[in-house]
């Protein structure tokens, strides 16, 4: 359940970690989850969402427009820069319409804004997976004192008001690289979350027969954690990690829709929504088209997750 | 008991200290200079350094720290001759644009964001906890499927974006509802139910969609789980067996989860407050972020870190009474 608290944007909270089986082949895993109608749905979903993301400056080439220009013929001064000929202004020079007031391409704002949204949310979790298996790997096999210290941090960060103090925080930053400065906010009061279960599992892993048998037959502690333990992590670290993304996505849109994320002009999912929130009456497909995609990304990816997270827990691999 | 007691309340502290040292640290920093800011742009720099000298701001940082920290437990006074004055404990210090004592302003934000946690709360156990409960009973029916869609969509509708469609269809469209707006319950009680009524539901819709997921995989888990099988064997009833055995471990981590989410609503529920205007703490919160008024923003960040941690003790300690095994210290 890597959902953040939904008005506290906040961080995923890590409930729910899959038992873990005997280490199942990655193969098997994405062959029996291709198989499932609703998972398949969402890989395609998100493959397409990621190929707009990739492609972009190709996309870019193919309409004409960028992200950024400024389209005056596509708005009508009259009425306050409304998108011409409704439907917000949805054209084919122009796919999915336009940014009222001022003209800029939706289509291309919404390709560079995956880019943007994605590019945070899956460095965040990379960041905060490496650093959260490697510590919680660490307190639950090794223990003792490394354990009380690591589990102290994570308690404290835990009961942390993470959101009002990431504003806080970027907003006192207004300069620098957003997006740097966005993955290392999302990352600092992340990684706590897969640490405390990774901690768990590698805390019941430790006492299992055959870690007492690599132990016996003069194993080193650290040949034991790369050989015996952390494949067996492998199951849990996936599942938490796909559904720590969506709730990255979620948390960037969320702090970039209260002004204090991605800055414009760089377009991003939730400070496109902002923006529509003063033009949504007149011009409800401003507010609609990022909501939907904002909203598809992260359901995929909750989707998938959820599936990963069955397969595994049913040992349901052959 | 009084052990654990002391232990607890000593990290509380700990957590309240460091979030405020850190706060401090961020302004004293990083933080674009609030003098320069109040001056505006025609401003001499003799100006600016006596601006600086009356807020404060020209002592060291731990001199600043000092100040703020006694200013909370002892109060604070201002200025000297006719223009003193006195601001008493706990004294967070006044806006840079208002003026306002940042204690009077909390106070006089609370009871909306009071209201709307507490009405979205009620909305979101209620359905949150009932659904997943007859879905995990009822798996795979009709019921269960409806849920898991329910939650599924629930959890990954970004709470603004809902907001502002909803707003969009009821308000904007349809006409049924009031543009939200803080109205005191004792001014009007219809245009205050009307002007809630929105914002709760979207609150409690988002949290409603993760309590059904986190309540009907606990349920499931321990319907499997050896005791509720025993149970079941000795041939007790269906309903008995779920009311006797199986509601109370698979709602102890709810408990856990709910004194959280709500004291975090109490401080401030930023993003719902701010679409729908309501004047509440979290929409407080984010003006002062846009106009970098420090000392208040120190105040709503102390207050969300002081409701988080009460509500983490107090979760803790409701636990040794919800969970026997808790209480022996065998987690």
């Amino acid at each position: 359940m890597a959902i953040p608290a939904p008005d506290t944007v906040g961080v995923p909270s890590g409930a729910g970690a899959p038992a873990s089986g005997a280490p199942a082949s990655g193969r098997a895993v994405v062959r029996d989850l291709l198989r499932r109608p609703g998972a398949a749905i969402a890989v395609g979903v998100l493959g397409l969402i990621g190929a707009m993301a990739l492609a972009a400056p190709l996309l870019a080439g193919l309409t004409g427009w960028d992200q950024y220009s400024f389209d005056p013929s596509a708005i009508d001064s009259y009425s306050g820069g409304l998108p011409r000929g409704g439907w917000g202004g949805i054209s084919g020079d122009h796919w999915f319409g336009v940014e009222p007031g001022n003209g800029r391409d939706m289509f291309m704002r919404i390709a560079y804004g995956a880019r943007v949204s994605l590019a945070i949310a899956i460095s965040a979790t990379v960041l905060t997976t490496t650093v959260g298996v490697v510590l919680g790997t660490l307190a639950g096999y090794f223990g003792g004192w490394v354990d009380t210290g690591l589990s102290r941090a994570m308690d404290f960060l835990m009961a942390f008001p993470a959101l009002i103090f990431m504003i806080a925080l970027l907003s006192a930053l207004p300069g620098g690289n957003r997006p740097v400065l966005l993955v290392l906010v999302l990352s600092v009061f992340g990684w706590p979350y897969t640490a405390r279960v990774v901690r768990g599992q590698a805390l019941s892993l430790r006492n299992q027969e055959f870690v007492e048998a690599a132990r016996a037959s003069g194993a080193s502690r650290w040949a034991i954690v790369f050989r015996e333990v952390l494949p067996n992590l492998r199951g849990t670290i996936v599942v938490l990690a796909t559904l720590a993304v969506p709730s990255y996505v979620a948390t960037e849109a969320g702090l970039s829709f209260l002004g204090v994320g991605v800055t414009p002009p760089t377009p991003s999912w939730g400070q496109m929504i902002a923006s529509a929130a003063t033009w949504y009456a007149v011009d409800p497909l401003f507010l609609v088209i990022p909501g939907a995609f904002l909203f598809a990304t992260v359901v995929a990816f909750t989707v998938i997750g959820d599936h990963l997270k069955s397969i595994l827990d049913e040992g349901a691999v052959h | 008991m009084v052990g654990y007691l002391v232990r607890r309340l000593a990290a509380c502290v700990i957590v309240l200290a460091v979030v405020c040292v850190f706060t401090f640290m961020i302004f004293f920093w990083f933080s674009p200079d609030p003098a320069a800011q109040i001056c505006g742009k025609t401003c001499t720099p003799d100006r600016i350094a006596q601006i600086r000298a009356n807020l404060g701001l020209d002592q060291p940082f731990l001199e600043q720290l000092r100040v703020f920290v006694s200013g909370l437990f002892a109060g604070r006074d201002w200025g000297t001759g006719a223009d003193a004055m006195h601001c008493a404990a706990p004294c967070l210090g006044y806006s840079f644009q208002t003026n306002e004592s940042v204690t009077d302003l909390l106070i006089d934000r609370l009871p909306v964001s009071v209201t709307l946690a507490t009405g979205a709360a009620v909305l979101w156990l209620l359905v949150g906890v009932l659904g997943g409960l007859v879905s995990a009973v009822r798996r795979d029916s009709l019921w269960d499927k409806g849920v898991l869609a329910f939650g599924l969509v629930g959890i990954s509708l970004p709470i603004y974006f809902l907001a502002l469609v909803l707003q969009y269809l009821l308000v904007v469209k349809l006409g049924w509802l009031p543009f939200p707006r803080a109205v005191p319950f004792t001014e009007d009680p219809v245009l205050w139910f009307e002007s809630y009524l929105m914002p709760w539901v979207v609150l409690a819709i988002v949290y409603a969609a993760m309590y059904s997921r986190i309540v009907r995989s606990q349920v499931i888990d321990t319907l499997e789980q050896g005791f509720v099988r025993t149970a079941r064997a000795k041939g007790l009833q269906r309903h008995l067996v779920l009311r006797r055995h199986a509601l109370r471990p698979s709602l102890t981590p709810v408990v856990t989860l709910f004194g959280m989410d709500f004291a975090a609503l109490l401080g401030g529920a930023l993003i719902t407050e701010t679409v729908f205007g309501l004047d509440g703490v979290g929409k407080l919160a984010s003006d002062s972020m846009a106009t970098n008024d420090q000392p208040v923003i120190m105040g709503v960040t102390l207050l969300a870190a002081l409701l988080v941690v009460v509500a983490n003790l107090v979760v803790d300690i409701s636990y040794r009474f919800l969970d026997p095994r808790v209480r022996r210290g065998t987690p």
